[in-house]
C-alpha cells in the first residue's frame, strides 16, 4: 500500500430518484455530484453535515453499498462498492466498514438480550471460534467503549440506558476491527448529559484505534467538537468543504454563513443577532428542482447567473465553495 | 400578580397488572410561579417529568396519571381556575384554546391530514363560537396567518404539502387564534433543523412580545433557552433543581447539575474537552433517596443520601435546590 492510498474514495456520485406516475413524474437527484475521500494512513473524523432531505443519509446508503448510485462510484481500498455482488465479498466489505445508527433502541430487538447481538456478530465475522474465544472478543470491543461484558450481560435494551446501549452498538461495530464507522446521526436521540460521551468516545477511537468516522450529523456545534474535516451538504449538493475551523468558524457559502447563525448559542449574550427575522420557504420540493443554485430562492446576495447555471466548486484557501461569489477571486484571501 | 400558581405540586403514574403496582413519580412536590408577559422555559432531560409537568398544568391528567398532591390554580383577571377541580366540560368550553393552548413536538397530529388547513381552523373555532357569518369566519383567519408572517396559501393547502417548519407555524397560529393567556410548548421545535427552528422561535417570541402573554416552553436544549427564554427552570427526576433568569442560569449556576448541563454543551469555536456526567438518570418508579441527583454528583455529602434539599431562595428571582447553597447567600 503505498503513503497517500485512499481507503474510501467517492467519485461524482449522483442518485437520481423517479418521483410520481409511470409516464409523468419527475425527477428528484436527492445526491449530485459528489465526491471526497479518506486517506487510509491517517485515521480522521469526517463529518457530513446538513438539514433534514439534504441527502445526508441516501449518501450514507451509497457508500454502505446498499443503494447503487445513478452515476459516478465509490470505492473502498481500490474496489468499486456497488460491484460487490458474492455475499462472501460484501461481508469481507462490512467487516471493514461498520455502520452505526441513530436509533440504538431501534437497532437492538427489545425481546432480544443485547449480547446475543455482540456474540452474533463476533461469530458470523468470524472473530471467534468458539463461545469463550467470543466472550474476550466481545469485552474487548466493549472496553474499548468504557463498558465491560459483566455489565451487559443477559441485559435486554430496556434496562440500559440511552448513553450505554449506544455505547454498545459503537462496541457492537468495533468488533469486526472495521477501518471505517459511518455514523448516522448517532447523538440525536441520546441526552444531554450523555451525549458528549459518545462524542469523546469516536475521538478516542480515531486517536487510539486508528478509526476513520463518517460522522452524519445536523449538529453542528458537536460536529465543531470532534471533525477534522466537514462538508456542508444542501439539497444533495456539498456547498462547502474543508478543515472543520476554517468551514465553522469563517463560513464563505452564503448558506453554510445562515447554517451557523441560526445554531443557538448556548450563551444568552447572542440572543439579539440570533433574533435577526430570516426568511423561511414554504415548500422543500421546489428547491430540489430549481435550476442554478439551490440556494439561490433564500440567498441574500444572490446574482442573476445563480438562477440559471449550476456554481463551480472554488477553492478558497483550505476550503472549496460552490458558489459565484468566490469565482473571481479563486485561491485569494477572502476578508 | 401571578397568572399561574402551582404548589408543591405531585403528579403519579399509578399502574397496577396482576396485582403488581407500580407507582412512577414523575413530578413531585413541584412549586413556581408564572407571570403574564413573560417566556418561561423548562429545560431537563427526557424523562425528568417535563411532558408530565404540562400535562397537570393544561388539564390532561388522564389515568394512569394522577395528581396526588398539591394545587394547580389560574387567574385569569376575574376568572379564576383551580385546574384539579375543574370539570371537563368547563375546560372544553371556556379554557382550553381561550385562555390556554398548548403546542406539540408533532404538528402532523394536530392537523388532520386529510383536511384543508382552512377547514381545520373552521372545526377549532366553531367548537368555542359558533361560526354565523362564513366570510367574515375566512376573513379572519386571513389576517391572522397574515399577521403572522403566513401567506394566505397556507389555508387552502393540506397538511402534508407544507413543510415541516411551516406546518409547526401553522400548529402555533391555530394555538392563538383566541389569544390565549398562556401558551404551553413541549419541544415545538426538537423536530426540525436548525434554520427552521430559529423562524418558528422567532414567531414565538413576537407573538409573546405583540400581545403580552406567558409561554411556557419546554425542551431539553439549553441553547434554545438561553435564546429564547426569560426565565429558567431545571428539571432533574422529578424535582426542580434550580430556577433563575436566564441570564443567571447561564452565568452564574449554583446546582451542579446546572453547572455541568451548562458546562458540557459543546459551542462552535470552542474545543476543549467536555465531559459527561457518570452514572445515568434515575428511574423514577425508584427514584434513589435524599437528594435524586447524589449519585451522579461530584460534590455528593453525607447529607445528600438522607435528606431532601429545600429549594430555597438564595437571591431575588434565583432558587436552588442543594445541600452545598444556603437561602440567601448569594
Amino acid at each position: 500500500m503505498s503513503a497517500n492510498e485512499k481507503m474510501l474514495d467517492v467519485q461524482h456520485v449522483t442518485v437520481e430518484f423517479h418521483i410520481g406516475g409511470l409516464v409523468g413524474g419527475s425527477l428528484l437527484v436527492a445526491v449530485n455530484d459528489i465526491s471526497f475521500s479518506l486517506d487510509s494512513d491517517r485515521p480522521e473524523i469526517f463529518t457530513l453535515a446538513g438539514e433534514s432531505g439534504s441527502g445526508k443519509t441516501t449518501l450514507s446508503r451509497v457508500l454502505l453499498g446498499d443503494l447503487v448510485p445513478t452515476r459516478g462510484k465509490v470505492l473502498f481500498e481500490g474496489r468499486d462498492v456497488a460491484l460487490i455482488r458474492k455475499r462472501s465479498e460484501f461481508k469481507e466489505f462490512i467487516k471493514r466498514v461498520q455502520p452505526v445508527f441513530q436509533n440504538p433502541f431501534d437497532t437492538f430487538n427489545p425481546l432480544r438480550r443485547v449480547d446475543a447481538y455482540l456474540f452474533d456478530t463476533a461469530m458470523n465475522f468470524r472473530m471467534a471460534s468458539n463461545r469463550s474465544e467470543a466472550a474476550r472478543v466481545v469485552d474487548e470491543a466493549l472496553r474499548n467503549v468504557g463498558l465491560s461484558l459483566d455489565e451487559v450481560s443477559r441485559r435486554y435494551p430496556h434496562e440500559l440506558s440511552g448513553g450505554q446501549i449506544q455505547r454498545v452498538s459503537v462496541a457492537r461495530a468495533l468488533i469486526s476491527k472495521p477501518k471505517l464507522i459511518l455514523a448516522d446521526e448517532p447523538v440525536s436521540m441520546v441526552d444531554a448529559s450523555l451525549r458528549m460521551e459518545i462524542v469523546n468516545l469516536f475521538r478516542k477511537l480515531r486517536d487510539e484505534q486508528k478509526v476513520s468516522v463518517i460522522y452524519i450529523t445536523h449538529d453542528l456545534a458537536t460536529a465543531y467538537y470532534i471533525s477534522d474535516r466537514i462538508g456542508i451538504m444542501l439539497r444533495g449538493y456539498i456547498v462547502e468543504s474543508g478543515p472543520v475551523e476554517d468551514v465553522l468558524v469563517r463560513p464563505l457559502h452564503p448558506y453554510t454563513q445562515l447554517l451557523k447563525e441560526s445554531v443557538p448559542e448556548p450563551a444568552p449574550k447572542e440572543r439579539e443577532s440570533w433574533a435577526k427575522h430570516i426568511d423561511l420557504g414554504t415548500t422543500e420540493v421546489k428547491e430540489y428542482g430549481r435550476v442554478g443554485c439551490k440556494f439561490a430562492g433564500r440567498c441574500p446576495r444572490v446574482m442573476d447567473i445563480c438562477r440559471k447555471v449550476d456554481p463551480p466548486d472554488v477553492q478558497v484557501g483550505r476550503q472549496t465553495v460552490k458558489c459565484y461569489l468566490y469565482k473571481d477571486s479563486a485561491s485569494a484571501e477572502v476578508s | 400578580m401571578a397568572l399561574l400558581t402551582v404548589n408543591g405540586l405531585c403528579a403519579y403514574y399509578r399502574t397496577e397488572v396482576y396485582g403488581i403496582s407500580r407507582t412512577v413519580r414523575a413530578v413531585d412536590g413541584v412549586s413556581f410561579e408564572l407571570y403574564p408577559n413573560e417566556i418561561y422555559g423548562v429545560a431537563g432531560e427526557s424523562s425528568c417529568g417535563k411532558t408530565t409537568l404540562i400535562k397537570v398544568i393544561s388539564g390532561n391528567t388522564k389515568p394512569p396519571l394522577k395528581a396526588i398532591s398539591g394545587s394547580v390554580d389560574y387567574n385569569f383577571g376575574d376568572y379564576k381556575v383551580d385546574m384539579l377541580q375543574v370539570s371537563q366540560e368547563e375546560l372544553r368550553r371556556n379554557i382550553r384554546w381561550k385562555e390556554i393552548s398548548y403546542v406539540m413536538q408533532g404538528s402532523m397530529s394536530v392537523l388532520n391530514p386529510v383536511r384543508k388547513i382552512i377547514k381545520t381552523f373552521e372545526d377549532i373555532i366553531d367548537t368555542h363560537e359558533r361560526i354565523r357569518d362564513k366570510k367574515k369566519f375566512l376573513e379572519e383567519a386571513q389576517t391572522h396567518v397574515n399577521r403572522l408572517g403566513l401567506p394566505t396559501e397556507v389555508l387552502n393547502a393540506y397538511p402534508h404539502q407544507l413543510s415541516g417548519g411551516m406546518r409547526q407555524r401553522v400548529a402555533i397560529a391555530l394555538a392563538t387564534v383566541f389569544h390565549p393567556s398562556l401558551i404551553s410548548a413541549d419541544e415545538p421545535t426538537t423536530a426540525l433543523d436548525v434554520v427552521v427552528q430559529r423562524g418558528v422561535l422567532q414567531m414565538v417570541k413576537d407573538i409573546q412580545s405583540e400581545s403580552h402573554n406567558t409561554v411556557l416552553l419546554v425542551t431539553h436544549d439549553m441553547a434554545v433557552h438561553a435564546n429564547v427564554a426569560d426565565r429558567v427552570m431545571i428539571m432533574y427526576a422529578g424535582r426542580i433543581m434550580e430556577e433563575a433568569p436566564t441570564e443567571r442560569i447561564f452565568n452564574a449556576p449554583l446546582h451542579p447539575y446546572t453547572q455541568h448541563l451548562i458546562r458540557s454543551l459543546p459551542m462552535i469555536g470552542e474545543r476543549s474537552n467536555k465531559a459527561s456526567l457518570r452514572g445515568t438518570p434515575p428511574n423514577l418508579a425508584n427514584p434513589p433517596g435524599g437528594c435524586r441527583f447524589h449519585p451522579r454528583c461530584p460534590f455528593v455529602m453525607d447529607v445528600c443520601r438522607t435528606e431532601i434539599p429545600e429549594l430555597v431562595l438564595v437571591r431575588e428571582r434565583h432558587r436552588v435546590a442543594c445541600h452545598l447553597v444556603k437561602e440567601g447567600s448569594q
